[in-house]
């Protein structure tokens, strides 16, 4: 994939999959926790499978265990990508 | 120990509207839920009883389901007094024929489409058939023995029987059962209609000349059986009772009833059996009756081989008239509707039986329900059949309080 993916092109795509997994679209921050949304593993692994369409990245078992907001989620993304 | 199995809580998602009453008082009334040959759940939301997190992780068949036990937990109470027993005492034994068909046909479409990729992890908890047993054990915190049944169209029979084993047996105070099916997919269609089960004319008329198939249905029924004597000690409403539960299999052939009857009427004998009741005892029998020109013979015979006499005498009406075959699901709901019947002393109509098969020749309660004869002051007592593909005979005999 393409080193120039950015924060902001990655935002809107987890805040969408996000919105479309249960949360309110109004409670999605970067700085949200995954327990603040209701988010648990089943949806990570949609929130997964999103991301490595539209990024090409992969976030498996581990490395979604260390993640617990929106933000950390994003900024994974942005670094496997780049 | 053997100890009474009451029912406290009944729920149902039919062709014919939300809640069991409805499925009463509409197919008494002899409304019809079928239109263009298919009884689909037309007025069923999945939103009213589940949040939208919840109804994405759930097959439509699971979603039918957590509908239907909404309901019935309501009626026995649990919602608003908090579960009545030790939660490890409490368990949900809950059938399907297929389980989430809709889910494996969308994902399989999906990876056909785009690949193994646009699977999504979702599919194998909503497509598998114990789904709708563990969204019913998880929603309501049932922490007993909890396991799906699957035997095609006597799934919801055998899961109720099972049930009221668990707890005849000591092994729980009140399990959660039933069954649920939404086989109304492509696939499902095309494969029941490619074995000749399904109605070319889309017309259910059990037990009528001009049968030609099933009409296929969905929906879902949930029962909350209780232990008797805790059931009162609480001061539940008891709705009525599971006298008795026969199972038996044909042996015979892997989608045709046997022309003899003779392992369901085993079926049927041993329910009264365990009921400790005889032929004579039953005020109201609930078919199977599918509208297929062989199970309408096979169940007749099979009426007459099991309570002689009685069987010329006892109305027998299906309630597939009604709404079609529900599958997996019939069982339960049919079990609901003679709860129902029983409780108001009336046998439901066969509906679309105009032209009666001179081979049939029972009383099928044609056109307009009827009042149940009287039978001394004591509750009324049903038979409810159940027959599945593969061979599968589940009977229960039901009594209202």
């Amino acid at each position: 994939m393409s080193a120039t993916v950015t924060a902001e092109q990655v935002q809107p795509v987890v805040y969408d999959a996000l919105a479309e997994i249960g949360p309110d679209r109004d409670q999605i921050t970067n700085d949200a926790t995954w327990e603040e949304l209701d988010v648990d593993s089943l949806d990570l692994a949609e929130l997964s499978q999103v991301v490595e369409e539209k990024f090409g990245v992969r976030l498996k078992g581990d490395d979604v265990a260390q993640i617990k907001t929106v933000g950390e989620a994003i900024d994974l993304i942005v670094a496997r990508a780049g | 120990m053997n100890r009474r199995v009451v029912i406290t809580g009944v729920g149902a998602v039919t062709p014919l509207g939300v809640g069991a009453r409805t499925l009463h008082e509409r197919w008494t009334a002899g409304a019809c839920g079928i239109e263009d040959g298919e009884a689909p759940c037309a007025e069923f939301d999945p939103k009213v009883a589940m949040t939208a997190k919840e109804a994405r992780r759930s097959d439509r068949f699971t979603q039918l389901a957590v509908a239907a036990c909404a309901e019935a937990v309501a009626e026995a109470g649990w919602d608003t007094d908090g579960l009545p027993y030790d939660p490890e005492r409490m368990g949900c034994v809950f059938g399907t024929g297929i389980g989430g068909i809709g889910t494996i046909e969308s994902n399989h479409a999906a990876m056909i489409e785009s690949g193994p990729q646009k699977v999504s992890p979702l599919a194998v908890p909503l497509m598998m058939s114990n789904a709708g047993a563990a969204a019913l054990s998880l929603r309501h915190g049932l922490r007993g023995q909890t396991y799906g049944v699957v035997s095609a169209c006597a799934a919801g029979a055998h899961a109720i029987g099972a049930a009221s084993r668990l707890i005849k047996n000591g092994d729980a105070d009140a399990v959660v059962t039933g069954g649920s099916e939404a086989g109304l997919t492509p696939l499902a269609r095309a494969a029941f209609a490619a074995l000749d089960a399904t109605s070319e004319v889309g017309i259910s008329r059990p037990f009528d000349r001009r049968r030609d198939g099933f009409v296929m249905g969905e929906g879902a029924a949930v029962l909350i059986l209780e232990d008797g004597e805790k059931a009162e000690r609480r001061g539940a409403k008891i709705l009525g009772e599971v006298l008795g539960y026969g199972a038996t299999s044909d042996a015979y052939h892997l989608t045709a009833p046997d022309p003899e009857g003779t392992a369901a009427a085993a079926a049927m004998r041993a329910a009264l059996r365990d009921a400790g009741i005889g032929p004579d005892d039953v005020d109201y029998v609930n078919a199977h009756g599918t509208s297929t020109p062989l199970n309408d013979r096979s169940e007749t015979v099979a009426l007459k081989r099991a309570l002689g006499e009685r069987a010329a005498q006892v109305p027998v009406s299906s309630t597939k008239s009604a709404i079609g075959h529900l599958l997996g699901a019939a069982g339960a709901v049919e079990a609901v509707a003679t709860l129902l019947a029983l409780r108001d002393r009336v046998a439901p109509p066969t509906l679309g039986l105009e032209e009666p098969d001179p081979e049939l020749d029972l009383d099928y309660v044609p056109g307009a329900a009827r009042p149940l004869a009287r039978s001394n002051g004591r509750p009324a007592i049903g038979l409810s059949n159940s027959f599945g593909f593969g061979g599968h005979n589940a009977v229960l005999c039901l009594a209202a309080a």
